[in-house]
């Protein structure tokens, strides 16, 4: 029984690892534009589109290795960059003037935009994502299995997370981001190129994203085009769920939400899995509308 | 050559601004709005709330694009520029409003008010020069800067406008909402600044305080100039003492 539960949490643990990768993006550009970025979720599809690709040009699929499994990720991430650079350029900051629903339906037009480009230029049929990596066997500890992949998935997740951890907090490029966030025209007066921070925060939310793509499509190998639509909305709740715009509040909320599916599927209803999100979603609202990790700032006037 | 020439083209204005408007949509803020600055000297902006004084700031700054009019800056044009192209020419804004970011702490809004300096060794010397200015500020360095009090957080504005090195020293209300005793030591702050060679454009609703360190004196209502002169004679004018001093 506890064993059972434990199993439960490792695979919640991995499963949020990845949705935590997806809700870093939101809360990244939530910070700087104050946008929801409801292209988000397609971003991420895109980058396991990218991935995919660019593991069959390189033949990665013929033997499993790490380096492999790297180049897959660099090759996602940089793609999902590019894409969210022009999405910013060419989307969003013509609108940056604009009342903010605009973006939102703009945000909402991007996301169909993908979506169903992604059909056309990829079919609608899923594809098998090529098994860049796949290590062998498993780590007992007595009864308890622990998937290698799953330790692999969860490692790399932690470390793009640590990376972002320090680019935000420690360096230079960091503080010029929180300090948009904060206020774009006061970061202007520090001398900080404000439009240029927003791109940059938008790429490295996206690369995250275009990550979890490649991860996923090791665990659950197979993608789509509309692959993104249901993590999208699920990490967007993980990072409401954590307080939209505070970072730690992202991870801790996409945690929480991986283990209560795990949980919820292994324990009681295996078909409410989708519907969870959602219902987390209404409860937040109701009771706690700033999120777990959010503060309540009072606009002055 | 006029003997002269030298002397006019030796240009002591570091700033001029020529029949600058503003609109915000069909609102008009300021409207031919002129005047110049001396290197060196303290000018003030002064008048109600609403006259305009904090538009002209952001206009210069280029945070609102002006619909009319020159700024010129030694010798720079800089309604051309991108708000963050103004501060690389050292014209350094502190917001009204203690505008600092909350959500860092003291030392890391310093070290933003050093963004556009080229040269990272003199950041220490900086840091060094404004801590002794403001000596409450190195106690409190580390410090989350939203709880800072409210002469703290007006300190850290301006300290972190001259972690930017300025030539002009754009100041946005510094007394607005502080204790009279709080307010004396920033006009003697800024006092002192002006004296270590910084060119001050203060903007005041606190006349009698902001005359007595200026040099020269603009006085703004709906959005016009409608006094100008030196210090000492907007505060022996008549229509100020009754306007503005409350005599």
């Amino acid at each position: 029984m506890a064993l059972e539960f434990l199993q439960h949490l490792v695979n919640g643990l991995s499963l949020g690892s990845i949705y935590a990768l997806i809700a870093l993006g939101y809360t990244m550009v939530f910070g700087v534009l104050k946008l929801i970025n409801f292209a988000h979720g397609d971003v991420y599809m895109i980058g396991a589109f990218v991935g995919y690709f660019s593991a069959r040009f390189f033949r990665f699929d013929d033997h499993s290795s790490l380096t492999g499994l790297f180049v897959t990720l660099g090759c996602a991430m940089s793609g999902s960059a590019a894409l969210a650079f022009l999405i910013e350029r060419f989307a969003y900051r013509p609108l940056r003037k604009a009342p903010r629903v605009n973006l939102l339906i703009t945000a909402v037009g991007v996301s169909l935009f993908l979506q169903f480009t992604g059909q056309l230029v990829f079919g609608s049929d899923p594809k098998f994502f090529p098994q860049v990596y796949v290590p062998t066997g498993d780590w007992s500890y007595g009864e308890l299995k622990i998937n290698v992949l799953q330790v692999v998935v969860f490692g790399i997740s932690i470390l793009l997370m640590g990376l972002l951890q320090f680019i935000v907090f420690k360096t230079r490029l960091g503080r010029a981001m929180r300090a948009v966030s904060f206020n774009h025209d006061l970061a202007s007066l520090m001398g900080i190129p404000t439009q240029k921070i927003i791109s940059i925060t938008f790429m490295i939310g996206s690369a995250l994203a275009g990550a979890a793509g490649v991860l996923v499509g090791l665990i659950y190998p197979k993608i789509d085009p509309l692959m993104g639509v249901m993590p999208g909305l699920k990490c967007f709740v993980a990072a409401v769920l954590g307080g939209i715009g505070n970072i730690t509040g992202a991870v801790v909320g996409a945690l929480i939400l991986g283990m209560a599916e795990e949980l919820l599927v292994g324990y009681w209803a295996p078909t409410y899995r989708d519907a969870l999100a959602f219902a987390i979603l209404i409860l937040i609202l109701l009771f706690r509308p700033t999120g777990l990790f959010g503060v309540n700032r009072t606009e002055k006037v | 050559m006029s003997p002269y020439r030298s002397e006019t083209k030796n240009d002591s204005f570091l700033l001029s601004v020529s029949d600058l408007s503003v609109n915000y949509g069909v609102i008009r803020a300021i409207t031919e709005v002129s005047f110049k600055i001396k290197k060196g000297e303290i000018l003030t902006l002064i008048g109600a709330n609403g006259a305009g004084k904090t538009t002209v700031l952001r206009a210069i700054s280029g945070l609102i694009p002006p619909s009319g009019g020159q700024i010129s800056f030694e010798g720079f044009e800089l309604t051309k520029l991108a708000p963050h192209e103004i501060v690389q020419k050292r014209v350094c804004h502190a917001p009204e409003g203690r505008g600092i970011f909350l959500n860092l702490s003291v030392e890391e809004n310093l070290d933003l008010g050093a963004w556009s300096s080229p040269d990272q060794h003199s950041f220490a010397q900086d840091l060094e020069h404004v801590f002794g200015l403001f000596p409450r500020l190195k106690e409190r360095r580390r410090q989350n800067s939203g709880t800072l009090s409210g002469g703290e957080q007006q300190m850290l504005a301006i300290a972190r406008a001259l972690m930017g090195r300025p030539r002009l020293l754009l100041l946005d209300e510094p007394s607005l909402g502080l204790a009279p005793q709080i307010i004396e030591k920033i006009f003697e702050i800024i006092q002192k600044i002006n004296q270590e060679g910084t060119t001050v454009l203060l903007v005041e609703q606190n006349a009698l305080q902001a005359l007595q360190i200026a040099r020269h004196g603009i006085v703004l209502e709906t959005g016009r100039v409608i006094l100008r002169g030196t210090a000492q004679e907007l505060l022996d004018s008549e229509d100020v003492r009754k306007a503005y001093l409350g005599e």
